[in-house]
């Protein structure tokens, strides 16, 4: 590991300043960015540690919940009003990591966490997102936990978190404090960015700019699922996930708000799709079509071409749980 | 940088390089060698330590970013005689070469303290309801620990048995 300046930030405000300055970077649960500074992936010259800053706490926020950038994964998936009214971002908490990883990381750090691309890992190959001109070298690599959708000529890599995943699908939005003392609010949609041609901006922070909290809406009710797919059954990152909440009422789908995980830059969300399946009758054929049109643009680079057909079925299955729709 | 570690009910002033993570801290400079490091990387769970009573890798954290914490190793677990959950591990071959021992009873400690809580896991059918001590649960909530030799069944029984259930 590269040597650097440790600073324990004693304010919200003495931090954003002092993350403002160059080659500066949070750290809070540490379990991503340590794990990448070990590797030297990231060498960052100055750490601003944010742990011990008032940033914990879970509460009611009109009929939603605020929840502090520094929440523990544990302690927001076991949270009773989460576990009751945003079940589905318990289940995709409690399937990702491990209980020793969920007691360190945290909210914010969780949203920030980097690709699993083999290749960003290792410094003696070529990669984009460490280097911007280096090329890409998953695209005709080893590239099976690569995205299908949204992605360039430039990179492929999908995002790793499960959390994420679950919090777009509940519209979530997030509250940022910036170096010059502002504060703004942004839609968990509008954070994360596509590669296009700079792989290397993965969202919209300024530099210096802290993630204070996430910000949930009123519950949505209705059947939640969290369905990740993956290579072994516990303790493995997401080859494709599905998160969703859809209501029936009067045998029509009143409400219908997807998410996927493994598959993109970025959680992702297709609002076309929803809206097809809005107020339809549900059924297999529903379903088939939804996860038909969800994939039309969707690419594969050969070892991750396996995962098309593996969205396409596991959103089928995920809309028959939650509709209670058997072929 | 100067912190104080208070390690196994012992207070340790220490001066370390910012770059030390709490298991190097332990290892090398309080020569608290019982705290195994298997990966360095989070993915093995030999290096699990309590922090303040809950359960972490101690390789993915920086010493200096705990000053003042309280930290419980294998070595102030069961200090003055084994505790049931040691006698289980024996009892049921809970290990061959015992490398991720360590790892394991500190992540069970863990682990029964996170149940006493009602905290769900991924395999708990109803998220609303207390967790059962099935096997699938102490499986799935164990799974942070790997072990080479694969005593895995040999680790969920000594685990059922010490938390009061038929093994
Ligand atoms: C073995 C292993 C398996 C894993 N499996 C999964 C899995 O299955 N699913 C999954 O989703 N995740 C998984 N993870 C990743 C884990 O969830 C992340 O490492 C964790 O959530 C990161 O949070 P942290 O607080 O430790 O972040 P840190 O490592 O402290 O920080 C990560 C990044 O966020 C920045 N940052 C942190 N907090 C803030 C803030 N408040 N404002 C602005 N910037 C901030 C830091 O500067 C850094 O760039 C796994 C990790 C490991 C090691
Ligand atoms: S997919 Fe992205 S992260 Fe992976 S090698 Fe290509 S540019 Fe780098
Ligand atoms: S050494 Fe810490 S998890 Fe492997
Ligand atoms: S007993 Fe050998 S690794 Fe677990």
């Amino acid at each position: 590991m590269r040597p650097f300046d440790y600073l324990r930030a004693e304010s919200p405000d003495a931090a954003v300043q002092a993350a403002a300055a160059p080659e500066t970077m949070f750290i809070a649960g540490g379990t991503n960015l340590l794990d990448l500074m070990k590797l030297e992936v990231l060498a960052p010259a100055r750490l601003v540690d944010i742990t011990r800053l008032d940033l914990g706490g879970i509460e009611a926020d009109g009929d939603g919940l605020r929840i502090g950038a520094l929440v523990p994964n544990s302690d927001l998936a076991a949270d009773p009003r989460v576990r009751r009214d945003y079940p589905l971002l318990s289940r995709a908490l409690l399937a990702g990591a491990t209980g020793q990883l969920r007691n360190k990381a945290t909210t914010g750090g969780n949203l920030l966490q980097r690709t699993r691309c083999y290749y960003f890992h290792d410094r003696d190959t070529p990669c984009n997102k460490r280097t911007l001109g280096d090329g890409c070298s998953a695209i005709h690599g080893v590239n099976r936990n690569h995205a299908i959708l949204g992605t360039s000529e430039h990179c492929i890599a999908t995002h790793p978190s499960d959390m994420a995943v679950a919090l777009r699908a509940l519209d979530a939005e997030l509250e940022l404090l910036s170096p010059n003392g502002s504060r703004r609010r942004v839609a968990l949609a509008d954070f994360y960015c596509l590669p296009g041609d700079t792989p290397h901006v993965e969202n919209i922070l300024e530099p210096g700019e802290l993630i204070t909290a996430v910000i949930l809406p009123a519950p949505v009710g209705g059947r939640q699922i969290y369905r990740k797919v993956r290579d072994r059954a516990s303790y493995a990152f997401a080859l494709v996930s599905v998160a969703a909440a859809v209501r029936v009422e009067d045998g029509l789908i009143a409400h219908v708000a997807l998410a996927f995980g493994g598959v993109a830059h970025m959680p992702w969300r297709d609002g076309a799709v929803e809206g097809f399946l809005q107020h339809q009758p549900p059924s297999p054929a529903l379903f088939a079509e939804a996860a038909s049109r969800l994939t039309a643009q969707a690419r594969g680079f050969g070892a991750n071409d396996f995962k098309i057909p593996l969205l396409q079925r596991t959103l089928a299955a995920v809309l028959a749980e939650a509709t209670e729709v058997t072929a | 940088m100067n912190i104080t570690l208070r390690v196994n009910g012992e207070s340790h002033d220490l001066d370390l390089d910012p770059r030390v993570s709490l298991l190097d801290a332990l290892r090398h400079h309080l020569h608290l060698t019982g705290t195994k490091k298997g990966c360095d990387h989070g993915q093995c769970g030999a290096c699990t330590v309590l922090l303040n009573g809950r359960r972490i890798n101690a390789c993915l954290t920086l010493a200096c970013m705990h000053d003042g914490d309280d930290i419980t190793t294998i070595e102030g677990i069961g200090a003055d005689g084994l505790t049931p959950l040691q006698q289980a591990f024996i009892e049921h071959d809970g290990f061959q070469c015992g490398y991720c021992t360590p790892g394991q009873i500190c992540s069970a400690v863990g682990m029964a303290e996170e149940l006493r809580q009602g905290w769900p896991s991924h395999v708990t059918d109803d998220l609303t309801a207390d967790p059962e001590l099935t096997r699938d649960e102490i499986a799935e909530r164990m799974s942070g620990n790997l072990c080479r030799c694969s005593c895995y069944p040999g680790i969920v029984n000594a685990i059922r048995q010490s938390l009061g259930e038929q093994a």
